[in-house]
């Protein structure tokens, strides 16, 4: 069950407020709960900034859910049905290990075992509060298998080694390159083009 | 209209028909969970699914709108293995508790489970376990049972009007609760219970108390408000068990309000099964015949007009009558029913919801008057949400502010707008073609009813083919009551002015009767609550289960009862105990029978020996100068959970006002909870 976890007091912050506007604004007046879904997730966004933990107390849906004059049971319905809204506090990295049939053929378990030997704990957040830990479900970067995302980047192309990596330069508190972590471009052949070599 | 064949038989539907309505009027059951006349479509359970020709797969009848040239299969191979499967589905999480659940031997899945489902379970791993839910003092959650079928869902948010219960998380683990574990906050929310097509949602206060198939049934009319809700009355060995809805579309549809359906536990407590005489200031019990000889010392030497009559709220009209022909026995006119003061009086129509309730549907304005529906009778407040929530009708309200769960127009609190119209109201009111007006009973005192009176004119409220001019009872008795004259011209002021010696009481508890207390009292009842407390002659009658009785709904429905059980005690049907007093007081009531007092008062008013609805002559309003309104409306003197004896004598009653209204938890659980 969602709680409020002791927080209290949230406000839109002026940006995000013009924000919301915007977002409501997309829609016929009187259908403006169908914002719901943009407007959670500019909140989860607003609490990462704010408290550093990417999450959505229950005051914040509430909040949301009276700005949109709709039912409080139907906001909480939407944000408990998604699992991209947090119901509870999460790390300010947020490690989302895909381990769907893909990933797992291409040592998803190995990425895994990295993150939890780095101190990572499924659905917690470490003591230093920067890592929480989720497997999640295909996240369609299938052709550089083993992935993760941690917030809105994906870091491809894993081996237990560069995950590790990986995270010890977030604890540091340095942003790692996302993408392929193997020298390829995107999804290009490893190891150089194979076809259309040179530019016509 | 589109013709299609359902197992080889050709059916043709209105427009718009579904699948499954196509294959009902060709006869066929198809079973279901999630779909319900009354509420939207879901076409989540998949229970009806049929095979339909040139459709690749079974498809779910109850969402699929039937078309012309459509062959449907009901009874294949094909649909027979289909229901099969989401039966094997339905049950897989499922507990197998039927024996100690409360909706054994009337639940669907178990009903249909036993004729459309395998025989057997190839199940083998664990099944999912759900916390039970708090929702309140009324409902019992086992939220394992769920099949999550949402017809509570569905019916909070587009019946109730209470967007209170949700479906939280999804998949596996999707739940139904209320908000936080809040108890609901609506005055028909016990209707999940009924709606409810397993053991997940079930009546608290009747948890393990009787089991289906040893209840009794015994058709009723409910008392508890003036919309003559049809009740059947379940009993088991004298007592009364449970009380459930009865269909009627014209009446409660299939709905009741809480009140009706779960105060009849206060039909066990507090109640008088013997008479008492005032003997030196202290009631002592005493026999029939020690009261009757009370009584008939006291009115022996008092002059005619010094004797009253008053009829409480929940009073049948053979109980009335026989009074009153007591009263006129007597030499006394001195009746009054109008107990909440109101100026209401014949013609008939003048005092009717001439609308009608299932005519109110159908309105495009409707403005209320000193009254909130919600409380005072529930089931005419789902008739306006109706009419609000097809985006037709305009609502707006003369009186204290109120969440009628619809959006409405407050005016506000002061019944001169009735004579001073704002324009925003005025103008609504004269471009509407089905305008409604509703004024509370309550409320509708001379000044008021006169204003009322000019709206109805100054809009046309009746008009050819609509009638809106309409009061809003709030007591079962009072439309009986006004049908048969039980009132006099001094209204209750004038009884108040000139204190009668002797005061008959017709179970009338919610007067403050303090002015008239030199008066002897003869309190005629079925509850220890206020009347009796001061009383000086207290006379055991029967409650509204106990007797066979005609009541009028406040449309001028003429509806019976049948009895259910016997009164307790040496109690007795009221009519029989005002028969015998006669006797004793040296007055003959000529009816020795139920069937001979109904005679004789279908002789005096035939509509009241016809079941039904009658429409009521319409005659033209007189002026009688009663002077402008003024002033706030008068709102009710408790909590609509405790309108009448029966309510305030019920435990039930008393924890909705704890958890629902103070919004206190639920009472601690006992230990073997």
């Amino acid at each position: 069950m969602p709680s409020a976890g002791g927080f209290s007091g949230f406000r839109w912050t002026e940006a995000n407020a013009l924000r919301a506007a915007e977002i409501i604004g997309r829609y016929p007046p009187g259908r403006q709960q169908s914002a719901i879904m943009p407007l959670l997730w500019l909140a989860q966004y607003q609490m990462l900034e704010q408290t550093g933990s990417a999450w959505l107390p229950l005051p914040v849906i509430e909040y949301v859910a009276d700005q949109l004059q709709m039912p409080r049971m139907r906001a909480l319905e939407v944000a408990t049905f998604y699992t991209m809204y947090n119901l509870k506090p999460v790390g300010r990295f947020h490690v989302q290990v895909c381990g769907t049939t893909p990933c797992m053929l291409r040592g998803a378990e190995d990425i895994m075992a990295a993150c939890r030997a780095f101190g990572l704990k499924t659905g917690e957040v470490t003591h230093n509060g920067l890592f929480t830990l989720s497997e999640v479900e295909c996240l369609g970067a299938c052709v550089n298998a083993p992935m993760v995302q941690v917030n809105d980047d994906f870091y491809e192309d894993l081996t237990p080694e560069t995950m590790t990596a990986i995270l010890e330069a977030f604890a540091r508190g340095e942003t790692p390159r996302p993408g392929p972590q193997v020298g390829r471009q995107f999804s290009a052949p490893l190891g150089g083009p194979t076809t259309l070599r040179e530019l016509a | 209209m589109p013709k299609l064949i359902v197992d080889g038989r050709e059916v043709e539907v209105p427009a718009g028909a579904t699948v499954m309505q196509a294959c009902e009027m060709a006869g066929r059951e198809i079973p279901r969970f999630c779909y319900h006349e009354r509420l939207s479509i879901a076409g989540n359970c998949r229970m009806c699914l049929v095979e339909i020709e040139k459709s690749p797969k079974p498809v779910a009848s109850c969402a699929m709108p039937a078309a012309d040239g459509m062959v449907v299969h009901t009874m294949s191979e094909k649909t027979r293995r289909a229901r099969e499967g989401v039966m094997e589905f339905l049950l897989i999480n499922h507990p197998l508790d039927c024996p100690i659940c409360d909706q054994g031997g009337e639940c669907d899945l178990q009903d249909q489970a036993l004729a459309y489902g395998r025989g057997t379970s190839r199940f083998e791993e664990n099944k999912r376990a759900v916390a039970e839910k708090y929702m309140g003092p009324l409902i019992k959650t086992v939220m394992t049972r769920c099949i999550h079928c949402t017809r509570c869902v569905r019916f909070a948010e587009e019946v109730a009007g209470v967007e209170e219960i949700g479906a939280l998380f999804r998949g596996e683990n999707m739940q139904i609760t209320s908000y936080l574990e809040r108890a609901v906050a609506s005055e028909i929310s016990g209707n999940v219970i009924d709606l409810c097509p397993v053991g997940a949602l079930t009546a608290k206060p009747y948890a393990f108390e009787a089991r289906p198939w040893e209840l009794r049934r015994t058709d009723g009319i409910d008392v508890m408000d003036a919309v003559g809700s049809n009740i059947v009355v379940g009993h088991r060995s004298g007592a009364v068990m449970r009380i459930s809805p009865r269909l009627n579309d014209d009446v409660n549809e299939e709905w009741l309000a809480d009140r009706s359906r779960f105060a009849a536990d206060g039909l066990r407590e507090r109640r008088l099964d013997r008479p008492w005489v005032r003997v030196a200031g202290r009631l002592q019990p005493a026999s029939w015949a020690e009261a009757f000889a009370a009584i008939a010392r006291a009115v022996a030497g008092v002059g005619k007009d010094r004797i009253a009559a008053l009829a409480g709220p929940l009073a049948a009209v053979e109980e009335m009558v026989a009074l009153k022909d007591l009263m006129t026995g007597l030499g006394s006119g001195r009746l009054e029913c109008r107990l909440d003061g109101s100026a209401v009086a014949a013609p008939r129509a003048h005092y009717l919801f001439n609308t009608t309730l299932a005519g109110l549907e159908t309105a495009d304005l409707i403005l209320l008057v000193g009254t909130n529906p919600r409380f005072d009778a529930p089931l005419v407040n789902t008739r306006i949400r109706k009419a609000v929530r097809g985006g037709r009708a305009r609502l707006f309200n003369i009186g204290p502010a109120a969440d009628l769960t619809v959006p409405v127009t407050e005016l506000g609190d002061d019944l001169g707008l009735l004579a001073d119209l704002p324009a925003a109201l005025a103008g609504a009111l004269g471009a509407a073609a089905r305008p409604a007006m509703l004024v509370g009973s309550r409320n509708a005192t001379a000044p008021v009813l006169e204003a009322a009176h000019a709206v109805a004119d100054r809009f046309g409220l009746v008009r050819d083919g609509w009638n809106g001019f309409n009061i809003l009872h709030d007591a079962a008795s009072r439309v009986g009551a006004l049908d048969i004259g039980f009132v006099h011209g001094g209204h209750l002021a004038g009884l108040f002015a000139d204190p009668p010696a002797v005061l008959f009481l017709l179970g009338v508890d919610d007067l403050d009767l303090a002015p008239l207390a030199p008066a002897f009292r003869i309190y005629l009842g079925t509850h220890g609550d206020a009347g009796a407390r001061a009383a000086d002659v207290i006379l055991p009658a029967a409650a509204y289960t106990e007797k066979p009785g005609t009541w009028v709904n406040m449309e001028g429905r003429v509806q019976r009862a049948l009895r259910a059980v016997f009164p307790p005690g040496d109690a007795r049907e009221d009519w029989t105990i005002l028969r015998a007093l006669a006797d004793v007081l040296g007055i003959r009531l000529p009816y020795d029978t139920l069937d001979e007092l109904r005679r004789r008062i279908a002789s005096e008013w035939p509509h009241l020996g016809r079941d039904g609805l009658e429409p009521a002559e319409w005659a033209p309003f007189q002026g009688e100068g009663a002077g402008p309104p003024a002033g706030p409306a008068r709102r009710p003197a408790t909590s609509h959970y405790l309108v009448n004896p029966i309510c305030r004598a019920s435990p039930t009653m008393h924890a909705c006002v704890r958890e629902i209204e103070e919004g206190a938890g639920p009472a601690l659980l006992e230990a073997a909870e």
